[in-house]
């Protein structure tokens, strides 16, 4: 493992120092004060109206960074690199997506009870994992429960058989191959290649309405935070730091007395259920979810944003996860050829020259300035 | 033959046929008021053998036929020909009536033009006319079917024939000839004879007791020989698919096995070879067209070294500071494989190109009526075996091979005794990817050549890396060869997608069992 060849950047696991409680703050404020006002209360036209593009872009940003935090804790911490993690993600979108597909009503295409799709199937009732998903609690449940429970599975067996390394994440890749094919197909009864899509309302209000939509910010950036504080939170407690020193050194722990599967389950398994959270506020906002979020592609590309930011150090997962994404909104656009061979390029850019990716450097370059 | 071929092909045949004269008799029940007077007039006309008689059949199916005063006229364009002699007829009589025939009579003239067209010539009209005669042909049309079975060489019409020939005497009242029909089809490896038998068997449908005791017997032969033609199908084309995995998985293991290296553009070095025969497929067609059908010969080394320089200077620029971080290498590489598949893209465009087969590698081996090897394939297996047997040949007997298995054994100790470790690693990794590149030549022969398709292949070769234990040549082979069989076989049951799943659930399961693969490095080691 790499912890040979650098001192871990975990040593600032250390309490949140005052300038993060600041930061917080400052993110919270912006997000849940500053935005919803620049958006609801301003004219369309003015120089300080936060357009409804800029709104859903950050909502969908939000989401993405907390899948990063939720990697980096299991990364960064536990020394376990997922190419899965997208599964889990698409996983909570679907939970949630149900409700939203079950709200549409009779105002689909066809006018029928059941989903369009399905109704195109000539399908005559609902199959039965779709039984109470009208209640969005239910939904909500089933997108946090279900990640949360194939990682348990997934990860017992394998944490238990010592799986690690590569092995472990090259099957994780496996297994959202596996189900990004199950899901594509129409009899899976989740739409298919088209997936879900045409949502109309949320808990009753229009989910394309201004008000709904700043909602939904509020929503997402308030869950960043917590899930931010909560790792932050285990990541310094003494589980995170037995944690951390599985990953450095797996037999040892192992000799000193602690079960390393268990600690690596729990880890994983909360990693999983945070990322089902991101991916049921992901699907309003964005409107859509299909299986090509489960592409083994777009797992690897979380990595990216964790390492872009800099492993272990949760907030970097949060700078990786907004800068990449926003660069890629703006790259797709300007120069969209060019983005696969950019992304590239800060894949092999990242590995060699910035281990510790962005943080990393900002703090090496505090530190030195602080030697002077 | 299509009807407008037939139709030409007779239009030539015209001067000659006109000095000929059909049997009048014949020709004059085509005119009569009867149906079965002008069934009769068909088979009769069948019989004869004779281009002339189908001239007049194929007018008779296209309504061409006219009748006036007993005399049966053919309509040739402007002209009014005599249907027996075939000599104009000049002026055209008054009051002709066009003969009309009904749905019956219709069919029964396509099997008897069929019938004709056995003494054809051309091999692909006979092939043709055979084909059609055995999805159904008429008792009246088996004594001309019996003198083409006799008279036929070819290796692909006979049985056909034979078919077609067993199948008109089935119809026949006599017992005994439905006896030796049904013993004829003993031999026969054809899906149609499984339909064929299974319906005589069908209720009501064969009451001779001797007749459904040896069609019984006969189902029971053909249905067992289709079922070794399917399974040895299937076994061929796993065998195909797990060679392509082979090529695939041998470069990895040797990046990753030995090496330690996850090479996630792995996928992309295969595409590097599949255009680089895509290229001399360019080449050969500009400057050498004459030799065209040996432009993947020389694809071979081309892509080689096209994919081996390219792993070269992967590993001098990126993987060279990676060394025993196998995590980081994963994420560089796989940044790599998107510049190259964007690369690919840029150059040859964003649409897969073709690359045509060779005529020496189209075609297949026959092996029976429902399995046929094709000869593609049969190139790639050899040809992975080739590429396996020189890997063995290179890590065990030649210097190279020494030096490499030194360094992957004790690293520090081989550079002590004057390995140049740095320069072994660039070489190695450069093997690798031109083995790689050899699988892109051998995949371009059998799938899409596109920038897309390396991501298709990667994870199926790390599975068989992964399954086969690290840095084991004979690992890999077995699990390259098994996930081959394993997802034709599930493929058949179960279709491609729930295979796929299959295949990839029983590795996650498999993984948990042998952490270490199936072929696991014995000895005593502890990590960390």
């Amino acid at each position: 493992m790499d912890a040979v060849a650098r001192p871990p950047l975990s040593r600032w696991t250390v309490p949140m120092p005052p300038a993060g409680w600041a930061a917080l703050g400052a993110f919270l404020a912006g997000a849940l004060l500053l935005v919803p006002a620049l958006h609801l209360l301003t004219p369309a036209g003015s120089a300080l109206h936060v357009s409804d593009y800029a709104v859903t872009l950050g909502g969908k940003v939000m989401c993405y960074a907390i899948v990063a935090v939720a990697l980096d804790l299991v990364w960064g911490y536990g020394g376990i690199l997922s190419l899965g993690h997208g599964l889990f993600f698409a996983l909570g979108g679907y939970g949630f997506g149900m409700y939203l597909m079950r709200a549409i009503g009779r105002e689909g295409v066809y006018q029928s009870d059941l989903p369009d799709f399905m109704v195109f199937l000539d399908w005559k009732a609902l199959p039965w994992y779709w039984r109470g998903t009208e209640h969005a609690a239910w939904a909500l449940a089933l997108a946090v429960l279900v990640p949360g429970l194939v990682a348990l599975v997934f990860g017992f067996f394998a944490f238990r058989s010592r799986i690690k390394g590569v092995y472990f994440s090259i099957i994780t890749q496996a297994l959202t191959l596996a189900a990004m094919l199950l899901f594509f197909r129409n009899e899976t009864g989740f739409g298919g290649n088209n997936g879900f899509t045409d949502f109309k309302r949320v808990l009753g209000h229009p989910i394309a309405a201004p008000a709904t939509r700043v909602a939904l910010f509020m929503l997402t950036a308030a869950a960043l935070a917590g899930t931010l504080l909560l790792c932050r939170w285990l990541v310094a407690s003494r589980y995170g730091r037995v944690l951390t020193a599985i990953r450095d050194g797996e037999s040892r722990a192992r000799f000193l007395g602690y079960q390393p599967h268990h600690y690596k389950l729990f880890a994983w398994t909360l990693s999983a259920v945070l990322c089902g959270v991101a991916g049921a506020l992901y699907v309003p906002q964005v409107g859509i979810i299909n299986p090509s979020e489960m592409s083994p592609a777009n797992s690897i590309e979380i990595a990216i944003w964790v390492a872009v930011g800099g492993r272990g150090t949760l907030v970097g997962a949060v700078v990786g996860a907004a800068l990449v994404n926003l660069a890629k909104s703006w790259f797709t656009v300007a120069f969209p050829e060019f983005w696969n061979v950019f992304l590239g390029l800060l894949f092999i850019g990242v590995t060699l020259f910035l281990p510790d990716g962005l943080v990393g450097l900002f703090r090496r370059l505090a530190a030195r300035k602080a030697r002077a | 033959m299509r009807p407008l071929t037939a139709a030409l092909f007779l239009l030539l045949l015209a001067p000659a046929a006109a000095r000929a004269a059909l049997d009048p008799q014949a020709v004059a029940k085509l005119g009569a008021e009867d149906s079965e007077e002008k069934l009769a007039g068909v088979d009769e006309l069948a019989r004869s053998a004779d281009p002339a008689a189908a001239r007049v059949l194929q007018a008779l199916a296209e309504d061409n036929l006219q009748v006036a005063n007993g005399r049966v006229l053919l309509l040739d364009g402007e002209r009014t020909l005599d249907a027996t002699t075939l000599a104009e007829v000049d002026p055209a009589p008054e009051g002709a009536e066009p003969i009309t025939i009904n749905n019956r009579i219709r069919r029964h003239v396509g099997t008897a033009l069929a019938a004709l067209r056995l003494s054809d010539p051309d091999r692909r009209a006979r092939l043709a006319a055979a084909q059609e005669l055995a999805d159904g042909a008429s008792l009246e049309l088996a004594p001309a079917l019996k003198a083409a079975l006799d008279r036929e060489q070819d290796r692909e019409v006979k049985p056909l024939l034979a078919l077609a020939y067993a199948q008109a005497t089935l119809q026949s009242p006599e017992p005994a000839a439905r006896l030796s029909a049904v013993k004829a089809l003993r031999d026969s490896g054809n899906p149609r004879v499984e339909r064929l038998l299974g319906g005589l068997l069908a209720d009501g449908a064969e009451t001779d007791p001797d007749v459904r005791r040896e069609a019984l017997a006969s189902l029971e032969a053909v249905r067992h020989r289709l079922a070794m033609g399917e399974l040895v199908g299937r076994v061929f084309s796993g065998l195909s698919l797990g060679s392509i995995l082979l090529l695939a998985a041998l470069g990895l293991a040797i990046t990753y096995g030995l090496m330690g290296v996850i090479n996630m553009a792995h996928g992309e070095l295969l595409m590097i070879g599949a255009y680089a025969t895509y290229a001399m497929q360019g080449v050969f067609a500009r400057h050498f067209p004459r030799h065209h059908d040996w432009y993947v010969v020389a694809a071979v080394p081309v892509a080689f070294l096209a994919a081996g320089l390219v792993g070269a200077v992967l590993e001098r620029t990126v993987i060279r500071f990676l060394y025993g971080r196998p995590l980081e290498t994963l994420l560089a590489t796989w940044g790599a494989s998107l510049v190259l598949s964007q690369a690919a893209r840029s150059t040859f465009g964003a649409q897969n190109v073709s690359v045509a087969n060779p005529s020496w590698m189209s075609g297949g081996v026959p092996l029976v009526a429902n399995a046929v090897l094709p000869w593609n394939r049969i190139v790639i297996v050899a040809f992975s075996l080739a590429v396996l047997g020189l890997v063995w040949l290179a890590m065990n007997r030649t210097r190279f091979g020494l030096f490499l298995r030194a360094v992957t054994q004790n690293r520090a100790m081989a550079g002590c005794v004057g390995v140049p470790t740095g320069r072994l690693d660039t070489l190695a990794f450069a093997a690798g990817a031109g083995i790689a590149g050899l699988g892109g030549v051998a995949l371009s022969q059998i799938a899409n050549v596109g920038p897309d398709m390396g991501q298709a292949y990667i994870v199926d070769s790390f599975m068989v890396v992964v399954l086969g234990g690290v840095g084991q040549l004979a690992g890999a082979v077995w699990a390259a060869l098994g996930l081959g069989v394993l997802s034709k076989f599930l493929e058949g049951w179960s279709g491609a997608v729930i295979a796929k799943i299959a295949v990839l659930a029983f590795i996650i399961v498999f993984i948990q069992k042998r952490p270490q693969g199936l072929f696991a490095l014995k000895g005593r080691f502890a990590e960390d």
